[in-house]
């Protein structure tokens, strides 16, 4: 499976705070993997470090092969085929839920139909002409989600998607990265529940204090589950 | 008092509240995305209108060809298209520069900006107005409108005002390139992650709400003599204008524009010495009642 995404000594600040000490990972095709940590450790900075959402960012960070630490946010998204879902949902209050859907523009030909994303989310089927504010936060979270896959984005990177959600919904969300893992798309997730994340990913990459402090494959995971436990509570 | 003329002061309201509507439509919108007030929107405005004259009486002279003369229906085009591509290059190489400071370094940049163009203007033009010669034929006379004889011209600058005002709304609010706009009013860092080059987006909207203040310039050139100063005098009430309808909301600006002009005109009417300082009475009222604007949300923080 080739590479896609590869970050090295990765440093980012947001003004005079620097944030992230040389963070190191890497992503092949097709796969999933967490970063794991306490609030703070990291994660969600790392993640809008590779969007260029930080103040300052220093190291590297190759997409895909090519180096695209100095490049305008909206060209890294063009190019890497990202697709991002912010830990605050980032649904648009003044869009209705069709808006929402069709602003990312398309960034490839392997998108999702809009009717085959409806189909995977009936909720959100029923209240296409509702206002984003309107939402639940369970259907917020489904169009994030759903906003993503009809761009033909290649890398998701998925910012704690369970957070403050029932467990209901937690499980949808679970079966919904199963069917987006066997549709070929690789994800990063940012997660604090590790029992949703641990039977998604194929490798966990847990932070501490803005870099990463140890690296599980999934095959280790039982072996090391009160060890990694230690280093995730509070 | 008679019905028709409270009519007729109507008509003469809305001939002054268009362009109202048009001005603080284009500041409304350069607000949301930039969030700087453009005190520079006057002065572009009033360049709007010099574009319109010395197209028509000075570019040919200028030029060697002394029949030449720019038409007021070319006027209405290319007046904003220049105005907007020098609004672009302010964007592009001075404000962009700023947005990383408080707001007030906009405000006072524009504010700069629009000193600058009024004394450049003054230093060629007559500062007290020149008359704008190219009204179109097909514009001149009266039309009877059964309560009134209203100028054609007049008419003509209400309809089309009006017209670009509801299109400009439409866009914005009810299709896909205006859904881009109104997400980026509320989180463009998220649009740009989607993918959208958002700096140029910025770029382009404030060439559009300025174009917009250069064809409310061209239209009011047959009307008001062109003057270096026209658009300091307007831009005040303008803002006042801006005060009352609440910073952001598109429709409220549009809205607030048209009725202010309707409520100017009725006092000049019903008691003429307070038709110059109405709109600012009523702007301390809706200060006090409501200080977001009667369509602004109360964002205070």
């Amino acid at each position: 499976m080739p590479e896609l995404l590869r970050i090295r000594d990765l440093n980012a600040w947001y003004g005079e705070s620097h944030v992230l000490h040389g963070v190191d990972m890497a992503v092949n095709e097709g796969e999933v993997v967490t970063l794991l940590g306490r609030n703070g450790a990291g994660r969600t900075t790392t993640l809008k470090s590779i969007l260029g959402l930080v103040d300052k960012r220093r190291g590297s960070i190759q997409l895909d092969g090519s180096e695209v630490i100095n490049r305008p946010t909206h060209r890294i998204a063009r190019q890497g085929l990202l697709g991002y879902c912010p830990e605050e949902r980032g649904i648009f209050s003044r869009l209705n839920v069709d808006e929402n859907l069709n602003l990312p523009p398309r960034l490839s030909r392997h998108g999702m139909p809009v009717e085959e994303i409806y189909a995977m989310f009936p909720n959100l089927a029923e209240r296409r002409r509702s206002l984003g504010t309107q939402l639940s936060g369970g259907e917020q979270q489904m169009l994030a989600m759903a906003r993503i896959l009809r761009t033909g984005a290649r890398l998701l990177l998925l910012d704690e998607i369970t957070e403050g959600l029932a467990p209901v919904i937690v499980k949808t969300l679970g079966e919904t990265i199963q069917q987006i893992k066997q549709r070929g798309l690789t994800i990063v997730l940012v997660e604090q529940n590790f029992h949703f994340a641990a039977p998604l990913a194929d490798r966990h990459y847990i932070m501490e204090h803005g870099r990463v402090a140890e690296v599980v494959e999934a095959a280790d995971v039982e072996a090391k589950e009160a060890h990694i436990k230690r280093l995730l509570s509070v | 008092m008679h019905l028709n003329v409270i009519l007729a002061q109507t008509m003469l309201g809305l001939s002054a509240g268009v362009f109202y509507a048009m001005l603080s439509l284009g500041l409304a919108i350069i607000f949301g995305l930039l969030n700087v007030i453009n005190f520079a929107h006057g002065a572009l405005y009033m360049l709007g209108a010099f574009v319109a004259l010395i197209g028509y009486s000075y570019i040919g002279p200028w030029l060697g060809y002394d029949d030449f003369h720019l038409g007021f229906w070319w006027a209405l085009i290319v007046a904003p298209v220049v105005v907007g591509c020098f609004g672009m290059l302010i964007e592009r190489f001075m404000l962009r520069r700023l947005y990383q400071f408080d707001h007030i370094y906009g405000l006072l940049l524009t504010f700069g900006i629009a000193l600058i163009l009024q004394g450049l203007m003054s230093r060629y033009f007559n500062v007290s107005g020149t008359a704008y010669g190219g009204q179109p034929d097909s514009l001149s006379g009266i039309v009877n409108l059964g309560f009134m004889y209203f100028p054609t011209y007049r008419l003509f600058a209400i309809v089309v005002s009006i017209i670009v005002c509801v299109v400009t709304w439409f866009v914005i609010e009810r299709t896909s390139l205006g859904a881009v706009l109104r997400a980026g009013v509320e989180n463009p860092r998220l649009v740009e992650a989607f993918g959208i080059n958002v700096p140029r987006l910025i770029t382009l909207t404030f060439g559009f709400g300025v174009g917009l203040a250069a064809l409310a310039g061209v239209l009011a050139a047959p009307i008001y003599s062109v003057s270096p100063l026209m658009g300091a005098n307007l831009i005040i009430t303008v803002f006042a204008v801006v005060v009352i309808g609440g910073m952001g909301s598109i429709g409220g600006a549009i809205v607030t524009g048209l009725a202010l002009g309707l409520v100017q005109g009725l006092t000049q009417a019903l008691y003429p010495p307070a038709s110059e300082t109405v709109i600012f009475f009523i702007m301390v009222i809706v200060l006090l009642i409501r200080p977001a604007g009667l369509f602004g949300k109360d964002t205070a923080s």
